[in-house]
């Protein structure tokens, strides 16, 4: 998206300037527009040229492998939207970044709303430890709960095994292994809706649940009629990071299984990953990337509209 | 018109950038090693720094620990620092497509270096050592292994076998996939080291749980990468008599769905399935030797060091109770001890064609592969495989091994019939994937109806990634 520069015109000034008197203004001034939005051009471009270079080289045969790349048109994207790898990797992204963002923000909003009905010291206590899986790097708590779901020396098994279950498949089973990426997932995100719906929480003003209070409200009323429109918002922008950053998901699942077992958890970025790095194919690895940026940015754009319009209602002007 | 001014100011910067092409910079890259003339001498390149990045192995370990020796006999500084091997060759691909000659010399294995070499990154090294102003004469060329150092020259041609044309590497160690048993394991339950496939499937079986629920027969490995198919899969498949592909009209087919496969992978289903790991499909190498060392695994066929190193006094719960066998052949196959097969993997170095310190690289490789140093990593440094016929033959080495029950013998018999059993092509990575993802799912699901099925559609998947391939 282009910055739209204000520039002097003749149409939203209303003064009738002359091109001659324009070119009297000194040069330092006429320049000084140019030179305030450099930065932030500078970074547009920046951010625009690997992405005008990606949908470039989808149309070549780019590889490692090759000294050079040649032009083969939509070859790649043809032959991904033919493939049954790509429909499956669509379909693994959508249901990865749905459940896990669904499950986040409800864990999230029951968690933050129990810390703030009460502000006791295990309150207080619970709040700084709540946020402890958010310091630690998605790879090495992946890599932790590899250990403690492994059948042979893992804790959970241990615990499993209490109950007379035994050998529980985790990530080894495509019937099991989504749970498994997804509760990782959740044990490393959850933290972050928590803190967001937390803060959203306690920006709320007092005085419309006093006067619930008085009125003798419920507490489902309050939360279903007070609490959730005004912290829709909150929960919209939550929602809108969980799941940019859920459907983009790939270090968890690269450190799990890489993908395994078979396809069950090839999304399209472990896909594109794997055909640009490990394969070294990379003409034909950025159309998924290009399809993911695509589906991101249309999810994107649909959330931005709604919490618009719900940070409207909740401020009260209207639908 | 200002606005649209802007609009081409931007366009015109990506444009530039997307059709800017960096060019290799080719005078740095180049240098004749026919040019090097006068006597061999360590110092001759005092001065200089090399970068090497190797994959986190007792081979680089052992590097690691001579490197300041090195430095100290040739005056070479040595920038030095190593990876975990399972984004090691994700990390060396992007380096090595660069183009930029940032590393100097690193860490490859023989079917990697069929990748690497086809697109140019590779430096050949027969006019390094051919070369005696380049070459000390105790070096030795002949006193490699003929197997190992022939499993990394290669003439580029997709179907030709190994062991003609350039040098891409030289051997750092090399394994073999034998099988490493718990000896007390198999004596609490009355059962022999199994000799054939079909004593180790039956002996699997009976050991699944042998020690509660998480215990099991064999580790194998079973990640959806190539690293599943080489070891022991690969080893028993050739004992099968199968074969990756076959040249047909010009072309690389595979074989994947011919019966001797189809029946050697019914087997390692079976064998999976009823013997083998719980959560097999995420087993590497690490796990399987894990479970071997803590006793949850009564067996395990993978590379010789990984059971070897589980038995060094020490290293694990079970140090000391583990045996070495020989490769399980199928008699069900007509097979016999004359047909076992070990599928062998080389660790190696090589040089980076774009490195802009070729001649000090190749000092540095020379080291590091002399008869000297390998007889100290064969002997003190627990780098067991040694690939130098010397150091295997010595007394030191000999008994630096006697403790091992088993492992000299088992490792010396089965290298004689040890080989590169892939058939050399630039696509190796791809089609192992597929072949791993598909053993993945006949072990994990009911996806086909039968493994014929099964090997059928990965017989399609691996012809459509090597169609391009032209084998002269």
């Amino acid at each position: 998206m282009l910055l739209e520069v204000p520039f002097m015109t003749k149409d939203n000034l209303d003064i009738d300037i002359k091109r001659s008197d324009l070119n009297r203004v000194p040069l330092k001034t006429r320049v000084r527009p140019y030179l305030i939005i450099a930065p932030s051009l500078i970074i547009t471009i920046g951010i625009m040229v690997p992405f005008v270079m990606a949908i470039w080289y989808s149309l070549t045969n780019y590889s490692f492998r090759l000294p050079t790349h040649k032009f083969i048109g939509l070859d790649n994207w043809v032959t991904m939207l033919m493939s049954r790898e790509f429909w499956n990797a669509l379909k693994v992204t959508l249901m990865y970044g749905l459940i896990s963002t669904a499950i986040e923000l409800l864990l999230g909003l029951c968690v933050a709303i129990l810390l703030n009905s009460s502000n006791n010291r295990l309150s207080k206590v619970l709040r700084v430890l709540l946020v402890f899986p958010l310091m630690v790097a998605p790879v090495t708590a992946t890599i932790v709960w590899q250990l403690m779901l492994n059948s042979s020396v893992g804790i959970v098994e241990k615990l499993f095994n209490i109950f007379r279950v035994y050998n529980f498949p985790w990530a080894s089973s495509p019937r099991t292994a989504l749970m498994t990426v997804v509760l990782i997932d959740v044990w490393i995100n959850t933290s972050f809706i928590i803190l967001l719906v937390l803060a959203g929480l306690q920006s709320l003003p007092k005085s419309p649940f006093e006067s619930a209070k008085i009125d003798g409200g419920s507490a489902w009323f309050n939360f279903k009629n007070l609490t959730l429109p005004m912290l829709k918002p909150s929960l919209y922008i939550a929602l809108l990071f969980r799941l940019m950053a859920a459907f983009q998901e790939y270090a968890v699942i690269f450190a799990l299984t890489k993908g395994g077992p078979g396809d069950t958890l090839m999304s399209l970025s472990l896909t594109a990953y794997q055909k640009g790095f490990k394969f070294q194919k990379f003409g034909a690895a950025i159309p998924y990337i290009l399809v993911l940026w695509l589906i991101i940015n249309v999810a994107a754009k649909r959330i931005v509209k709604l919490q618009r319009s719900a940070q409207k209602q909740a401020s009260g002007l209207g639908e | 018109m200002k606005k649209l001014l802007v609009v081409l100011m931007i366009l015109t910067v990506l444009m530039t950038g997307v059709f800017a092409q960096g060019s290799k910079d080719a005078a740095g890259g180049a240098f004749d090693p026919s040019t090097a003339k006068g006597d061999f001498d360590w110092k001759m390149y005092a001065g200089e720094e090399i970068t090497v990045l190797f994959s986190d192995h007792t081979y680089a370990d052992a590097v690691e620990a001579k490197l300041s020796e090195f430095t100290n006999k040739t005056g070479i500084k040595v920038s030095y620092s190593s990876m975990p091997e399972s984004n090691y060759f994700e990390k060396l691909n992007v380096e090595l497509s660069s183009g930029s000659g940032s590393i100097d010399v690193f860490m490859t294995g023989a079917y990697q270096s069929w990748e690497y070499a086809t697109a140019g990154n590779l430096e050949p090294l027969e006019r390094y050592y051919a070369n005696p102003s380049l070459t000390s004469k105790d070096w030795n060329y002949g006193d490699f292994i003929p197997a190992v150092i022939n499993a990394l020259k290669w003439d580029l041609k997709p179907g030709h076998p190994v062991g003609k044309g350039s040098q891409w590497a030289l051997p750092m160690g090399w394994e073999v996939n034998i099988l490493t048993y718990n000896k007390n394991i198999l004596a609490k339950k009355n059962l022999a080291p199994p000799k054939t496939a079909e004593d180790l499937l039956r002996v699997a079986k009976a050991l699944k749980g042998f020690d509660g629920s998480a215990s099991y027969g064999i580790a194998v490995r079973g990640t959806a990468d190539w690293g599943t198919i080489h070891p022991a899969y690969m080893s028993l498949y050739t004992t099968w008599g199968a074969k990756d592909f076959e040249v047909v009209n010009g072309k690389l087919k595979s074989q994947v769905n011919s019966p001797e496969a189809v029946a050697m992978t019914e087997y390692w289903v079976d064998l999976v399935k009823n013997g083998g790991a719980p959560q097999w499909a995420t087993y590497g190498w690490e796990m399987c030797g894990a479970d071997l060392g803590a006793g949850k695994a009564a067996m395990m066929w993978d590379a010789d060091r990984g059971g070897y190193t589980q038995n060094v006094k020490g290293a694990s719960a079970q140090a000391g109770n583990l045996a070495f066998g020989m490769i399980p052949y199928p008699v069900s196959a007509g097979k016999t001890e004359a047909d076992m097969k070990s599928n062998l993997w080389v660790w190696s170095m090589a040089m980076n064609s774009d490195s802009k310190k070729k001649a000090p690289a190749w000092l540095f490789m020379q080291y590091f592969t002399s008869p000297e140093f390998m007889l100290w990593s064969g002997t003190e440094g627990a780098c067991t495989d040694t690939p130098r016929t010397s150091v295997l033959n010595s007394a030191e080495y000999r008994q630096s091994v006697a403790d091992a029950e088993g492992y000299y013998e088992a490792f010396s018999t089965v290298s004689k019939n040890a080989s590169i059993f892939f058939t050399a092509q630039p696509y190796f990575t791809e089609t192992t994937t597929e072949w791993a993802k598909t053993l993945q799912e006949l072990v994990t699901t009911n996806k086909y109806p039968s493994v014929q099925v099964a090997m059928d559609q990965l017989k399609v998947k691996m012809d459509s990634i090597v169609a391009d391939l032209d084998v002269e």
